[in-house]
């Protein structure tokens, strides 16, 4: 009963941003802010146009080279970090305030370094990803109980054994959470890159279409991007309450 | 200073000097990356020749207004959810997504209805900001032990003394969360929406110079900022450091 009521005030709630909406475009006009309902029109109509589906596989391209590498480093990072007591007390303080900076400042540095085509933007994204995924990584190794690690040894496993089968396993609901921020992360620093110097991408076109004055398709990339960013997080989510469930 | 903390400053000046030397050497092309030394050299000059101040003044100031807003608007945002438990059970999912979706993706719409000036940065930085607060307001005033609900009423306190003397000491551990994210994500957004477009600011100053390939302004202004953030976040971590302490000091 609450549960039904609790999500029918969040549809209505919901319902309130639309006419909230509704009301801004009445008072901004329909250059600047497009109705709600010309919006989804427009968003029916182009979501199939090649030129649409050209620009969403680069940025979800984009998106899966910067998840791998940002993965890849970060576990590492945060495997290492965790494990490794000294390097840990050593480096997460310098980790903390890499992950509090402003990554924007850096993109010239990354477009330099990686050129303005697709593999900036992947460094780009990466480096928003790696350092959530590193931390909450290291937190979750270091909170292993020491038990696991002393049966690992009795067992006589290798280094590697050890990490695959006892410390990823143990650290897996907290890991999974570094993973799920990182991929928001990852997803926003990819978005920020093509919206600067790029003309290709999701990024590319909302920022091409504020040069072209065009409300409609502006809000249309909004949407769709906002859509696949809430149902990516409540998936991801559903595994992760999953797995502290069974943990 | 502790060993840990001797390693630390080893490794970070070794990295530096690593890049100075492969700079110096060659190795890195100078126009990619101009040496460590340059880059402080170059921010000196810019910050001495006072060519900067107006933009700092501009982007500071931007911060610091979107910051208090959100900390502001925030605060009392949270004070009336929290009043209201069936807005709260309505609003839950959307505090739950919030910082899943790229709000910055709406940056260009506040420009094409609001034009190119400060207003679409402020709101995007309050937009950006303020759900943290609002969150960790509600995290606070969840966490008031209700025995001090008892207290008030023993002592006859009025709601304003209640509030005032109990509720938000109360709280204050969990609102400084707040403030510090709003901090922290008001400087991203504001230093985000001058970079990508903006008539003025440190951002879009970093922007020209790449645009003018003048890596010695580039990287001084990028040092700068980086700096700025890091004295940032060292001065509110130290609160927090002093908030956690008095937390775990047993004083409730």
């Amino acid at each position: 009963m609450t549960a039904t009521r609790r999500t029918a005030d969040t549809l209505l709630l919901l319902l309130g941003l639309v006419v909230f909406w509704e009301i801004l475009h009445r008072i901004a006009g329909e250059t600047a802010m497009p109705a709600p309902l010309s919006t989804f029109a427009y968003l029916v109509h182009n979501l199939t146009t090649p030129r649409f589906i050209a620009n969403l596989t680069t940025t979800g391209l984009e998106l899966g080279y910067a998840l791998l590498l940002a993965y890849g480093i970060g576990l590492s990072i945060g495997v290492w970090m965790g494990a490794h007591r000294l390097s840990g007390a050593v480096g997460e303080p310098i980790l903390v305030s890499l992950y509090s900076l402003p990554k924007i400042t850096l993109y010239p540095v990354v477009l330099l370094i990686f050129g303005l085509g697709i593999s900036g933007k992947v460094a780009f994204g990466a480096l928003h990803g790696v350092l959530p995924v590193a931390l909450l990584t290291m937190g979750a190794i270091r909170t292993i109980p020491p038990v696991y690690l002393r049966a690992a040894r009795s067992l006589q496993l290798s280094p590697w054994q050890t990490i695959a089968t006892v410390l990823l396993p143990a650290a897996l609901p907290e890991v999974f959470t570094g993973l799920r921020i990182g991929f928001t992360v990852t997803l926003l620093g990819v978005l920020l890159g093509e919206m600067f110097a790029s003309k290709e991408g999701l990024g590319a076109m909302i920022i091409n279409a504020l040069q072209l004055v065009q409300g409609e398709e502006m809000m249309t990339v909004a949407v769709v991007l906002f859509a696949f960013a809430a149902l990516a997080n409540g998936f991801l989510l559903f595994i992760e309450h999953r797995l502290h469930r069974r943990a | 200073m502790t060993r840990i903390g001797l390693i630390r400053l080893v490794v970070i000046v070794a990295l530096v000097g690593v890049l100075e030397l492969a700079c110096r050497t060659g190795l890195i092309d100078h126009r990619v990356i101009i040496p460590p030394s340059e880059m402080a050299s170059a921010l000196w000059t810019l910050l001495v020749s006072g060519s900067l101040d107006a933009d700092i003044a501009r982007t500071l100031g931007l911060i610091g207004l979107v910051t208090a807003l959100s900390i502001v608007l925030g605060f009392a945002a949270g004070i009336a959810i929290h009043a209201l438990p069936r807005l709260r059970g309505a609003l839950d999912p959307f505090f739950a997504t919030y910082y899943a979706v790229p709000i910055f993706i709406f940056y260009p719409v506040l420009i094409a209805i609001f034009g190119l000036s400060l207003m679409p940065i402020v709101l995007i930085g309050v937009a950006t900001a303020i759900v943290a607060m609002i969150i960790a307001t509600l995290n606070g005033l969840d966490r008031v032990p209700r025995v001090l609900g008892k207290v008030a009423r023993v002592h006859r306190l009025g709601r304003v003394a209640t509030a005032l003397q109990l509720q938000l000491p109360a709280a204050a551990p969990y609102l400084f969360t707040g403030i510090k994210l709003a901090v922290s994500y008001g400087f991203i957004a504001v230093i985000a929406a001058e970079f990508i477009l903006s008539p003025a600011g440190l951002g879009r100053d970093i922007a020209d110079a790449y645009a003018d390939f003048n890596n010695r302004r580039m990287y001084a202004l990028i040092l700068f900022l980086l700096i700025v953030a890091t004295l940032l976040n060292a001065v509110l971590h130290g609160l927090d450091m002093r908030f956690a302490a008095r937390r775990s000091g047993g004083r409730l």
